[in-house]
Order: C-alpha cells, then structure tokens, then sequence
C-alpha cells in the first residue's frame, strides 16, 4: 500500500511538473503567434543566426585551419584521376552547388541526388539528405572513398600529400604534432566550411530594422511563410536556418511514396520516413536551382506549386503536408520573401595551392 | 450525483489505477521540438503517455534492444501510451526530429 501511495505522489508531483513546463512553454508559443511584421520587431529577432555557427572542442577554427582546409575543399589532386575536388560539385560560382538536377562524379558518373549547398551547413546539427553523417567532420572523408565521387586512392593522396612541402608546412602549423591523416584532413576542411556562410540578405538587415531591405511584397510573402492557415513553411524551414533538421517526404514524383529513394528509411526503419529527406535550409535558395533531392523543380515557382497541390504522391506524404489554398498573389509574395534571403556575397578569392 | 458517489467514484478510479498491476502512469509531453522530462525513471509495468503539444506532428518510437515501439506521428492534443514490461533502459525518439531523445529508465 505504502508503495502505491510513494508511486501516487510521485506521479501528483510529476503532474504538476508537467503542467508547469506546459504553461511557461505555451505563453512561448503564443508569444510566437504574436508575431509583428515590423521590421527590427522583437518578436523576431529569432531568425537571426548566431555570429558564429558552433564548432566541436578540438578543432576550434584558426586561421591556419581555415587556410589548409580551403586548399584541400578546392585541390582535384585529392581525387583518384587528379581532376575533382570538393569545389567541383560545392562550386562557389553556383551557390557551392553545381547547378544540376544530380551530381556529376567519377569519370562523369550520374549521382542518384542534387549536390546541396555547402551555404550554412555549419549550421546544421545533421548532414546529408538522409542525415547519415552527424557533422562536418564526419562528413568530409565521405565524397574521397565514394567511388562514384572522388573516388580517391588513399596511397596515393597521401604520398602527394606527405611529400609536398605546402602542405606538410600547412597542416603543421594548422595541427602541430599531429599526422596528416583522415582526421586532420577532415578537421580542416570542417573549419573551412565554417566559414561558408549567409546571414547578410535583404530578411537579416530588415529582421535587424533596416525598413528598406525588404520591399512590401517580400513582408507579406514572410507572412504567407509563417502563417499555419497559408504557407505553414516555419514548421519545417523553421528559424534561424530555415531548417527544422528533420526528415519529412513531402511526395515527389520520384520517391514513389518510398518505393523509389528511399531516403531517410535506409538508415531509420522507422514507417514515416519511407521517401523522407532532409529539410534543407533556404538561405541563398536563388542560387541553387534546380531544388529538390532529385532536382525535379526548376523554379521556386515550381517548388510553391508543388506544396499548393500538397505533393505529387500522397502514399506515405508528411501529415505536415496538405494542399494550400493560396491566391496568385500570395504565391507571388511567397516567391519574392524566398528571393529576399540570398545573401550579396564578397567574391571568394580562391587559393594558391602548393605545386611541391 | 451525491458528494458520497463522487467520493467513492474517485476512489473508485484511484484504486483501479493503482490496482492495475500495480502500475503508475507517467506524461512525456513533445514541445518546441523536445521531449519532456528528458529522463524518466519508472518501474517495470508502468505506462508512459507521449503526448504531442506542439503545432506540427511529431513520432514516438525507440529501438532499443529492451523494447521496440513505433507509435507512428500524431497531432497537438493527442497522445499514445506505451507499458514497460521489462526492466533496463530504453531510447525514445522521434524518427521527424533526430535532435528529439529521451531516456526511460526501468527498474
Ligand atoms: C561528385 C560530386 C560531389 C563531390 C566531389 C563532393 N560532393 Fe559533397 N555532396 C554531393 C552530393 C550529391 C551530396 C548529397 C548526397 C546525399 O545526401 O546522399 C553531398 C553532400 C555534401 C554535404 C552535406 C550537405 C547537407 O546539407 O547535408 C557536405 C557538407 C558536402 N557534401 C561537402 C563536401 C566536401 C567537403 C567534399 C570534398 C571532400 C565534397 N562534398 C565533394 C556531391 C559531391
Ligand atoms: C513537412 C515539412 C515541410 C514543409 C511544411 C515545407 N517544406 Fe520545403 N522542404 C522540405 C523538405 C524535406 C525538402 C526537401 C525534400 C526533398 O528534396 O526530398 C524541402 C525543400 C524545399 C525547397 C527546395 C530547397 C532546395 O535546396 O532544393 C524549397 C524552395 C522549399 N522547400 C520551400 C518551401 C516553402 C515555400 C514551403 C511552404 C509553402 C515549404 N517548403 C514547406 C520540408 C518542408
Ligand atoms: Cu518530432
């Protein structure tokens, strides 16, 4: 009896606990549905990205890192045939993207999906499409070992790099007393897309209260966006990344309803996430088309028009997607807030990359 | 009703809750993309409410080796419940938001 009534009182306890988290976290959210589209409005100052994305313990970015690690993201000798190199498909010139609908590998080899952005990865708590790899570190290597990528042969890259002064000088100052190995090479290479980032569009300097970065229709298209009667977008291109770094199928043609990619489900055999990918940031989206994993929109008309229809194949779709009833007019707005979060980026100067 | 049905009506419910096996219910509620509590210590053949408070769906599912569930994703307001009938720790996560975890341990 005695126990019963401890599991009781505990349980009361637990309760009112409950019930106290709820009420602080609901004020929270109603606070966000209060949102006023002024701009410098405190209500959303949410949106604006940390000065520095974070970065793991031990390999805090230096400036040697970030130099190294930017030779390395742009040197073809790091792949088997000497001509690919991580610029080759994160290509500075097309958004650290490569304009296509999927990538292009070794000796042309067709990629099952579109080479992402690079743009704010560092952002990000999970990488690749599917999330199969948790950082930028553990990312790095991946593309090298890839035979359809860089396909690279490990001997050799490290006998080019062992024997070549600039980088044996670059990794020492970047990594003292450390090898260059796979971890030093993905450390600074990590560090070097710390670097890659957008958070200087038209939205930032209106969010900080430049009233003029955003023009009329561009706040209403933001309204469009968050509002869960119309665009309901925030729920997963949520704040400050545009991402919730979450997994949905939101029906392509292609998935099938999961019978064709995949996705998220090869590595979580959990139902849902049959034909789910990763919800990918929008910041920059001007300059990365064509958009979706399979590159199958060419415009961010088309991506609107997709989400107005509520997908393509509704076997296995997100619940979080249903047809929008949107007027021309706030399709249009939709389209002009999206083309309000590129960033007018410095041009990026390239490396000098070490012959001997 | 009278004061005394209600009494023993509450009685009723309290001694049916405890008599189920002895087993208590607990609340895990989803909001702004978190699990609440993030631990939860139980005893073997209590229940576990997961309950969604948040504007969008989440997913409950865990696969540990002590027990494997997939609650499928379900809106604001609703929940499922899961009975623990086995002692150990289990992961619970939501499939949705990987950044979504907890820990349910029992004893
Ligand atoms: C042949 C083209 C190609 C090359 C070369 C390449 N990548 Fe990628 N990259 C891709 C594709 C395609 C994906 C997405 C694959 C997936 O998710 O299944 C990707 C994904 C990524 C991601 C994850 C981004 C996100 O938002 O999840 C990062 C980071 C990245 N690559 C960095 C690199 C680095 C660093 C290198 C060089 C070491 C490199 N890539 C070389 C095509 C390439
Ligand atoms: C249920 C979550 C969800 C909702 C709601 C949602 N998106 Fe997406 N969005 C995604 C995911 C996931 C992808 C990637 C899907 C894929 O390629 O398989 C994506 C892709 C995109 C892309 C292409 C990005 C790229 O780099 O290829 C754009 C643009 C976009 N969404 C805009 C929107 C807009 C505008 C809305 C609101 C009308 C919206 N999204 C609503 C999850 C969502
Ligand atoms: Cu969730």
């Amino acid at each position: 009896m005695k126990l019963k009534g401890d599991k009781l009182a505990r349980n009361l306890l637990l309760a009112s606990v409950v019930a106290l988290g709820a009420c602080a976290t609901t004020a929270q959210s109603e606070q966000e549905q209060r949102l006023v589209f002024e701009a410098g409005h405190p209500s959303l100052q949410y949106w604006l990205l940390p000065d520095k994305p974070p970065y793991p313990k031990d390999n805090e970015p230096t400036a040697e890192r970030i130099a190294l690690g930017k030779q390395l993201f742009f040197d073809p000798r790091l792949s088997r045939d000497g001509n690919i190199s991580c610029a080759s498909c994160h290509n500075p010139m097309l958004g650290w993207s490569d304009g296509l609908p999927t990538g292009r590998g070794f000796r042309g080899a067709l990629l099952g999906r579109a080479s992402p952005t690079v743009i704010n990865t560092a952002y990000n708590s999970i990488q690749m499409w599917d999330g199969r790899k948790k950082d930028l570190e553990d990312q790095a290597i991946g593309p090298m070992e890839a035979s359809v990528e860089m396909n690279t042969d490990f001997d050799q890259m490290f006998r080019f790099l062992r024997n070549n002064e600039g980088y044996r000088t670059a990794f020492a100052k970047a990594y003292p007393g450390e090898e260059i190995n796979k971890e030093t090479i993905a450390k600074a290479i990590a560090s070097y897309e710390r670097t890659v980032i957008s958070n200087d569009s038209p939205f930032d300097r209106w969010i900080k209260g430049d009233k003029s970065a955003m023009t009329e229709q561009q706040v209403r298209g933001f309204k469009v966006f968050v509002d869960p009667d119309k665009g309901n977008c925030e729920i997963c291109h949520s704040a400050p990344n545009f991402t919730d770094n979450g997994f949905h199928n939101i029906g392509l043609a292609s998935v099938d309803g999961g019978k064709g990619d995949p996705g998220r489900f090869a590595h979580k055999p959990i139902k849902i996430l049959k034909g789910a990918f990763k919800t990918p940031t929008l910041r920059d989206i001007t300059l990365t088309a064509p958009y979706f994993h399979d590159g199958s929109a060419k415009t961010l008309m088309e991506v609107v028009e997709h989400y107005v229809k509520g997908g393509e194949v509704k076997e296995n779709l997100s619940p979080n997607i249903k047809p929008l009833h949107l007027t021309q007019q706030e399709k249009e707005d939709l389209v002009a807030f999206m083309e309000a979060l590129t960033t007018d980026h410095e041009p990026v100067t390239l490396p000098k990359l070490p012959l001997k | 009703m009278t004061f005394d049905k209600i009494v023993f009506g509450i009685a009723l419910v309290a001694l049916l809750a405890a008599g189920a096996a002895n087993a208590a219910e607990y609340e895990v509620v989803q909001k702004n993309k978190a699990f609440s509590p993030k631990e939860l210590n139980i005893k073997v053949g209590d229940t576990v409410k997961f309950t969604n408070e948040d504007n969008f769906f989440h997913n409950v599912f865990s696969l540990s080796d002590l027990k494997t569930f997939d609650l499928g994703s379900y809106p604001k307001g609703e929940f499922k419940s899961v009975t623990f009938d086995k002692a150990g720790k289990v992961e619970v996560e939501c499939a949705i938001h990987p950044s979504m975890l907890m820990i349910i341990n029992v004893q």
